[in-house]
């Protein structure tokens, strides 16, 4: 057993672990069919770590979602699987390629496999009929996210309507739903992108090791490093080289980019991370640099 | 703006960063504004002064202000993060913003201060620690900052800031600033303000933001940043009632844990113990607290707002709804209740209206017996006739007694704002229709 708390004063990051938990139960005894989404990226790690914490030692009661743009990191793939057989859950894939395939989606031949993921996750969603989808969304990311709540209304065609958001009042989350439609459900809202950090270096949970500084094989595309490779090779012009990086986010592999660091362990990425000078996204994804509202527009459609 | 960091400026925020993960303290706190009265120059301030704003985003605040022809970085433009907002030149939304220093991390809840935005500001405020009222000082306390205060207060926020901005555009001048504090103070007397604290700063030079201002030296009190890292928010907790709402069965049934049966929920207030006796309600059965669980740790105590399982000795039977007391501090089941009503909907809140309650994780249906009045939020006034006849409109607040279909755990609101708050759902629709803070149960 632990001393008692002289001051009874939780640390401000025990407080997030606190409110996620909560959100994870609340969401498991209000929905009839949950399921976490996860990318294998470090954000929808934490998050399988709070579900874990908050049904211990009780499996989570959900599955766990996966949209396979086909261009994964095989390293995030690999972290994936790991987590899943150590908790036991269920793992859907939901495969980007067999959706253009069945034409659930279509390729104009202009749209990123990002965008893709999309119309896939929606039809998975539909298909299995979730009612509530995890995701790994954080306020702090991005000024649409900002405006968004824990619990994120989504109508029958998947949209977010910004205007029409339900009041969020205390730790009062309201869930209620017609038929068909869902809920996005973000537990780690009040994170931040060093909250993340601190907490996979206390919990000392195993995330995909491009996040640490490595060797690989990078070319410079619009102002990012992206990885070459079969998916993703060099445009006449474009030269690749090796060196030293590691991701600040993962994601669809031919448009994440990545940046030249030595950072190999977490406190050396919270130290780069401190003095750092652009947004994550800003700085490594080309999905959402295409306008001021590319977030928002993705978003409305049905984006995580 | 644009410059590059300096070596100290570095250094601060590598503290700032490691600082995170250690025993660093959270401060929530909301701030309501309108366009003219610098809020977002304020917010922007705080966010550029502790290093909270990268390149990229201060790079398309810059552009954008150039394309919009300011002459200024406009730094709303950060924080009105939706198209609309963008278009319109207003904010709309809550919007959340975080910042941290050394010692203290920060949540801001950015919110509009218009009247029809009101339930934005209560929505705002429910979470809040702190509020902040800002008043522009050539035109003194305003129908918008009395609101503001009263909005605060009425969801008892326990600790309010008072920054008179725009000092530069008075000449500094101390009399204008004596004059707005006393004015405020005695508005206050009617308001529930534990703590007040008056601050004179200009937030588009950045005097008494972070550092204490050269031009004001009649002021003696701190900086609104000083007063943010240090004002004492670990006292407003109730470490007396114990109340513990139960939100989940824990029922693993798997071969290691085949007996384990706990019950998951978030402390809303006191200290449970093991060894405790408890009594579950509304059933009134009685018990004694067996062990806790922090996922597989178990614990000496738990107290808010830590999210932990409750063990019994006893096999009584407890559900998702149920709350956990102590057997001699226990709230009163009840099923009328008298509270305060935000109503955030078009169609009004009418006498004989039926809708869904949630308290706590209990949820039930509720029939509105009565309207008593609507309170004017920017006098004070309690306004009888209208709201009996035409019903609680949007953004309005009143006085309103329900019938609920079955008891709630309910404490008042002004002791205990977790257990004291609730929300109003349209059963036909799915929308949250109201907020209410609870007066008293019977």
């Amino acid at each position: 057993m632990n001393q008692t708390h002289a001051d009874y004063q939780l640390s401000q990051l025990d407080q997030l672990e606190a409110e996620s938990i909560h959100i994870f139960r609340e969401v498991a005894a209000e929905f009839e069919k949950p399921v976490l989404m996860f990318s294998g990226g470090k954000d929808s790690i934490v998050m399988m770590r709070l579900a874990e914490k908050a049904f211990y030692p009780a499996k989570i009661p959900f599955p766990v979602l996966q949209v396979d743009t086909g261009y994964d990191f095989p390293e995030v793939l690999s972290t994936r699987d790991n987590w899943v057989n150590r908790l036991g859950v269920r793992l859907i894939v939901a495969s980007v390629e067999e959706a253009l395939a069945k034409g659930i989606v279509v390729d104009d031949g202009k749209t990123s496999r990002n965008r893709h993921q999309i119309g896939t996750l929606l039809n998975a969603i539909e298909e299995e009929g979730f009612t509530a989808a995890f995701g790994g969304g954080r306020r702090d990311e991005e000024k649409a996210r900002a405006k968004e709540r824990v619990y994120s209304h989504r109508d029958e065609f998947g949209q977010w309507d910004p205007k029409n958001q339900r009041p969020e009042l205390w730790s009062l989350y309201n869930g209620r739903l017609h038929a068909g439609e869902h809920m996005r459900i973000f537990p780690i809202s009040n994170w931040t992108e060093l909250d993340v950090w601190h907490y996979i270096g206390r919990e000392g949970i195993e995330i995909p090791t491009i996040y640490f500084s490595h060797q690989r094989r990078v070319f410079e595309r619009d102002g990012m490093l992206l990885t070459e490779s079969e998916f993703n090779p060099c445009k006449p012009g474009e030269v690749a080289s090796e060196r030293t990086v590691r991701f600040r986010t993962v994601g669809d592999l031919t448009l994440t980019g990545c940046v030249e660091s030595t950072a190999s362990t977490i406190d050396e990425i919270i130290d780069e991370i401190a003095v750092a000078r652009l947004t994550e996204r800003g700085a490594t994804r080309g999905d959402d640099r295409f306008s001021e509202a590319a977030m928002e527009d993705r978003k409305k459609e049905g984006y995580f | 703006m644009g410059t590059p960091h300096t070596a100290a400026e570095d250094a601060t925020a590598v503290t700032t960063a490691q600082n995170v993960g250690r025993n660093m303290d959270l401060l929530r706190f909301a701030t309501a504004g309108s366009v003219d009265d610098g809020k977002s120059t304020l917010i922007g301030r705080l966010l550029l002064d502790s290093k909270s704003i990268f390149e990229d985003q201060l790079e398309a605040v810059e552009a954008t202000s150039v394309s919009k022809g300011y002459d200024y970085t406009d730094l709303a433009l950060l924080t009105d993060g939706l198209r609309s907002e963008r278009e319109q030149g207003i904010t709309i939304d809550v919007a959340y913003r975080y910042f941290a220093t050394p010692s203290r991390k920060f949540i801001i809840a950015d919110t509009p201060g218009h009247v029809q935005y009101t339930r934005n500001m209560v929505t705002g405020a429910s979470t809040a620690d702190l509020g902040l009222v800002l008043v522009d000082a050539r035109q003194g306390l305003t129908e918008q900052s009395r609101r503001h205060a009263v909005i605060l207060s009425l969801l008892r926020v326990p600790h309010l800031v008072l920054a008179v901005n725009k000092m530069d555009l008075v000449d500094f001048d101390q009399a204008t600033y004596d004059r707005i504090h006393a004015e405020f103070t005695s508005f206050a007397t009617k308001l529930n303000i534990p703590d007040l604290q008056v601050i004179p700063i200009s937030a588009l030079q950045g005097d008494n933001v972070v550092n204490r201002s050269e031009h004001m030296p009649w002021y003696q009190g701190p900086s609104l940043m000083h007063h943010l890292e240090n004002v004492h928010v670990a006292s407003d907790r109730d470490l007396v009632d114990a109340r513990f709402p139960v939100q989940f069965v824990i029922r693993p049934k798997s071969d290691d844990f085949h007996d384990y049966r706990g019950y998951g929920g978030m402390v809303a207030s006191g200290i449970l113990k093991p060894g405790d006796e408890v009594v579950v309600l509304p059933s009134g059965m009685t018990s004694t607290i067996a062990g806790i669980d922090l996922f597989d740790r178990e614990i000496a105590e738990a107290f808010p707002p830590m999210s932990v399982t409750v063990r019994l000795t006893d096999d009584v039977d407890v559900s998702r709804g149920d709350m956990i007391a102590r057997v001699n501090n226990a709230p009163v089941p009840s099923q009328d209740i008298d509270a305060m009503v935000c109503w955030m909907t078009n169609e009004p809140l009418r006498k004989g209206q039926k809708l869904a309650i949630k308290h706590t994780t209990r949820t039930a249906r509720a029939l509105v017996k009565d309207i008593q009045y609507r309170l004017d939020v920017n006098t004070l006034h309690r306004d009888t006739e209208s709201a009996v006849a035409g019903g609680l409109g949007l953004n309005e607040i009143g006085r309103v007694q329900l019938r609920t279909t079955v008891p709630l755990l309910v404490d008042p609101y002004a002791k205990n704002r977790t257990t004291g708050s609730f929300i109003l759902i349209d059963e036909a629709t799915g929308v949250t229709v109201g907020a209410g803070m609870i007066n008293s149960a019977s």
